[in-house]
């Protein structure tokens, strides 16, 4: 395989397995200031237990994220030295920023947050934890910053091939980056919401009754119910915003390929790039048109206006993007189901709230499709962002720098090399990251709850060391 | 803008200049900051059971935030100097994901030594370790290539190992350092054994390189034993050679019986690092990549730098302040760390 292919696929993998981590922390550190402030305002420890549990998921996480992360701040170099040399100018700030105002926040406050509890004042302690969930929104902010200047670039003039920096107000406020940081940033929600609900009903049907576990079960469900109506309505606004400014992943998230109205809506279709028209078509009449122009005879882009007069595409793969859009948007609907659902029992049963059998709380069934739907966040995350970056190819700036241009040239067995590498790690470090949760999950079902400190106890080797 | 821009003379010169100081001090922060704590786990094979427990207690409210000055370095090459950063990562392409690898274990070792079931614990221990080490092999490794200028024959080759094992060495004497200011009983006992070990190692690899750059580069020789440089340069081995004398004693000493001068080794290490640093810094000036490209040519544009210095100056500041904080909740010697 070439060069550009398999860096391609490396720094996917990479990015694709960071971006996993960070999806938990950005959300999992507001709910842990919420369970913190309201152990705070009640004094209640179900607060606090579900605090103690969820803290290790946090830092288990936030472990994986930051090493993850270091990993791709070199792969700029070492495999995409164009990307540097020719919009440095513009990214290079926008980093920098986020390594100052987020990075170190969160680092340090986090050694405060996860072992400081018995050493500094409480005040402190919950300032630490909200430090640490603002570290983290700092750094989605500058993260997606960029990333948005990379689909919808503005702000800017090119000298000699580089980009210089004209506006940064432009920049910053580029015109998708409202809608992309904020989807982003619901689907974090997202995900710590069915993480969080998932692994409690898996304690709840291993026979857990600590309230903690009901009260850590009913945030998800709740956070979930209220955050996807939330979600689907920015995510169609999203895709407004990407009709306007980058038709052609549109057109591919449609698998529409000829510019006209009345466009379906395809439920299913084998999108054909080399007959390029789509096979085994099961549609919505006019579904399309009526999303994004919102009458029935909407002219929907297509892909054949992105052809380059030699023939070449410049439009995305079609039968990537296509399909990850629909991956997305059906885990979107089964969260909506599944959490609504949960919300009517939970509303209905209302006065069993606070029964010690724990599955009087919610039926069993609905329990089970919680552990089901524990990772479906991540699914729908990397769908979705696989959605909208290979809907950015053949463009790694659109419009401005494509993927090849920027490329190193790094002998393609070495990248296979490091490839082979970086994937045996990541999908070992990903079966143990899940496989401890649930043992983690399991653990503290067997023990009751998790292990109270004695009062103003002091740190004695009797504790149980970093847990 | 433009008025700041000319604030201290030709932008092309001065901000250049500041990111280079601002890029070294990175460098030097994460040497001294990280290298204490691959060190203590390079160490990790020596000690018992317990003993790493302490051990990992010592650096575990810090390491997070130590590896982040590895981030701001290689993001300040990256923003500041794009055309060097595609240039030494592209050349170091091996040894940086060998490192890379290196940090990913030890970092996930940390968290899953305590939370995976503990049956597994030994193996995370020894995960620790092995990415510790190799996280410290491949930066020698990576800072020998650096020395001799980024050439790939088996001279070049030979001298990284030798730097890669020297550099491991360096990290586990101020890990052991850390340890003696940090630990008591038999844990310091212990650490003293060990730093006076890699007190050996950190000689040997001041002297190695002190050998091998002006033989590899004659622009540098000529920058240390022309007249006068080599006598307004003297103060600088003399102060060396001084500092190791006094770390000696020092190890020989210790543990005290009241354990007033457990610090002297550690803030020892820090001055020969800082030495050591210093002279790396003056041999290479003004080139980021030796000898083909000075850091004027491979620096972004002024515009974008001032951008980035006038948030460096507002942030850093309590980015330092807060590091202080976190040092001084966590001063005094490591109990076991608990989330409670």
């Amino acid at each position: 395989m070439e060069t550009l292919l398999l860096s391609r696929i490396q720094f996917g993998a990479n990015i694709s397995f960071h971006i996993l981590f960070p999806t938990i922390t950005i959300a999992l550190g507001w709910v842990l200031l919420l369970f913190k402030l309201r152990f705070n305002a009640t004094g209640e420890e179900r607060w606090m237990d579900a605090y103690r549990f969820w803290v290790k998921v946090f830092a288990l996480s936030f472990a994986l994220g930051v090493v993850s992360g270091i990993t791709m701040s070199f792969q700029f170099g070492t495999n995409w030295p164009g990307f540097m040399e020719r919009v440095g100018n513009i990214a290079g700030p926008l980093l920098a920023y986020e390594v100052l105002t987020a990075f170190f926040l969160e680092a340090v406050f986090l050694g405060i947050m996860l072992f400081g509890f018995s050493r500094v004042p409480g005040w402190l302690h919950t300032l630490a934890t909200f430090l640490v969930a603002f570290g983290t929104t700092m750094s989605a902010f500058w993260s997606l910053v960029l990333n948005s200047w990379m689909h919808t670039p503005v702000g800017f003039e090119l000298r000699d091939g580089v980009a210089h920096a004209t506006d940064w107000f432009a920049i910053i406020f580029n015109p998708s980056m409202p809608y992309r940081l904020t989807h982003m940033l619901i689907a974090s929600g997202l995900t710590v919401s069915f993480l969080i609900a998932g692994l409690s009903a898996f304690r709840l049907l291993l026979g857990d009754r600590d309230k903690s576990v009901r009260t850590a079960l009913k945030t998800g469900g709740v956070l979930a119910a209220m955050l996807i109506p939330v979600q689907i309505f920015v995510g169609d606004l999203h895709g407004l915003n990407t009709l306007e400014y980058q038709p052609q992943k549109v057109a591919a998230m449609e698998g529409n390929w000829e510019t006209r109205g009345n466009v379906p809506l395809l439920l299913f279709a084998l999108p054909d790039e080399e007959a390029r028209e789509n096979r085994f078509e099961i549609g919505v009449p006019n579904g399309a048109s009526l999303i994004l122009k919102h009458h029935a005879d909407g002219v929907v882009p297509g892909l054949n206006d992105f052809v380059a007069e030699d023939g070449t595409p410049m439009h995305p793969p079609v039968s990537l993007v296509f399909w990850s859009f629909r991956i997305m948007v059906g885990v979107g609907l089964a969260m909506l189901a599944l959490s609504w659902a949960s919300a009517f029992l939970l509303w209905r049963n209302r006065r069993n709230a606070d029964a010690t059998e724990p599955r009087q709380t919610l039926n069993p069934w609905v329990l089970r499709g919680f552990v089901a739907m524990t990772f479906s966040g991540w699914l729908a995350t990397l769908s979705g962002w696989y959605t909208t970056e290979i809907g950015r190819q053949p463009w790694l700036v659109n419009g401005v720098l494509t993927t090849a241009e920027a490329v190193a040239n790094v002998p393609a067995p070495m990248v296979l090399s490091t490839l082979i590498a970086y994937l045996a790690t990541y999908a070992a470090l990903l079966a143990i990251y899940i496989g401890v949760l649930f043992y983690l999950a399991s653990r503290a079902a067997r023990t009751g709850r998790e292990p109270r400190p004695p009062h103003h106890a002091p740190a004695t080797p009797m504790a149980i060391p970093a847990e | 803008m433009d008025t700041l821009l000319t604030l201290f003379g030709d932008p092309n010169v001065w901000l250049p200049i500041t990111f280079a100081v601002l890029m070294g001090a990175s460098i030097l922060i994460y040497v001294v900051l990280d290298g204490f704590d691959l060190g203590v786990g390079i160490l990790f094979p020596f000690a018992q059971p317990d003993e790493k427990d302490r051990m990992i207690a010592s650096i575990g409210p810090f390491w997070d935030a130590n590896e982040t000055w590895l981030v701001l370095a290689i993001g300040l090459l990256l923003v500041a100097f794009p055309a060097a950063h595609g240039t030494i990562l592209t050349a170091l392409y091996l040894p940086v994901a060998i490192m890379l690898i290196g940090l990913i274990l030890r970092g996930v070792a940390f968290e899953f030594r305590v939370k995976a079931p503990p049956r597994f614990k030994p193996h995370w221990d020894t995960v620790f370790w092995l990415g510790s080490l190799l996280t410290a092999l491949s930066q020698g490794f990576m800072l020998g290539l650096y020395i001799l200028g980024l050439a790939g024959d088996a001279i070049s080759l030979g001298f990284a190992l030798l730097t890669a094992v020297f550099l491991a060495a360096g990290y586990a004497f101020i890990g052991a350092a850390w340890l003696i200011m940090k630990a008591e009983g038999d844990l310091q006992a212990k650490a003293v054994r060990w730093a006076k070990r890699g007190l050996v190692g950190v000689v040997g690899g001041m002297a190695a390189i002190s050998l091998a750059s002006p033989l590899a580069s004659p622009r540098i020789f000529q920058k240390w034993f022309a007249f006068p440089e080599i006598v307004l340069l003297a103060p600088m081995p003399i102060m060396a050679a001084v500092l190791i004398t006094v770390l000696w004693l020092a190890l020989r000493h210790l543990p005290d019986s009241r354990d007033r001068w457990s610090f002297v080794p550690f803030v020892g290490a820090i001055a020969l690092f800082i030495l050591a640093f210093a002279g790396l810094a003056y041999s290479f000036y003004p080139f980021v990549v030796p000898d083909q490209l000075t850091i004027y040519e491979a620096a972004s544009a002024p515009e974008s730098l001032l951008i980035i210095l006038i948030g460096t100056v507002f942030v850093l500041p309590a980015i330092i302040g807060y590091t202080a904080l976190s040092y001084t909740v966590f001063r005094g010697k490591a109990r076991e760390l608990t989330y409670s």
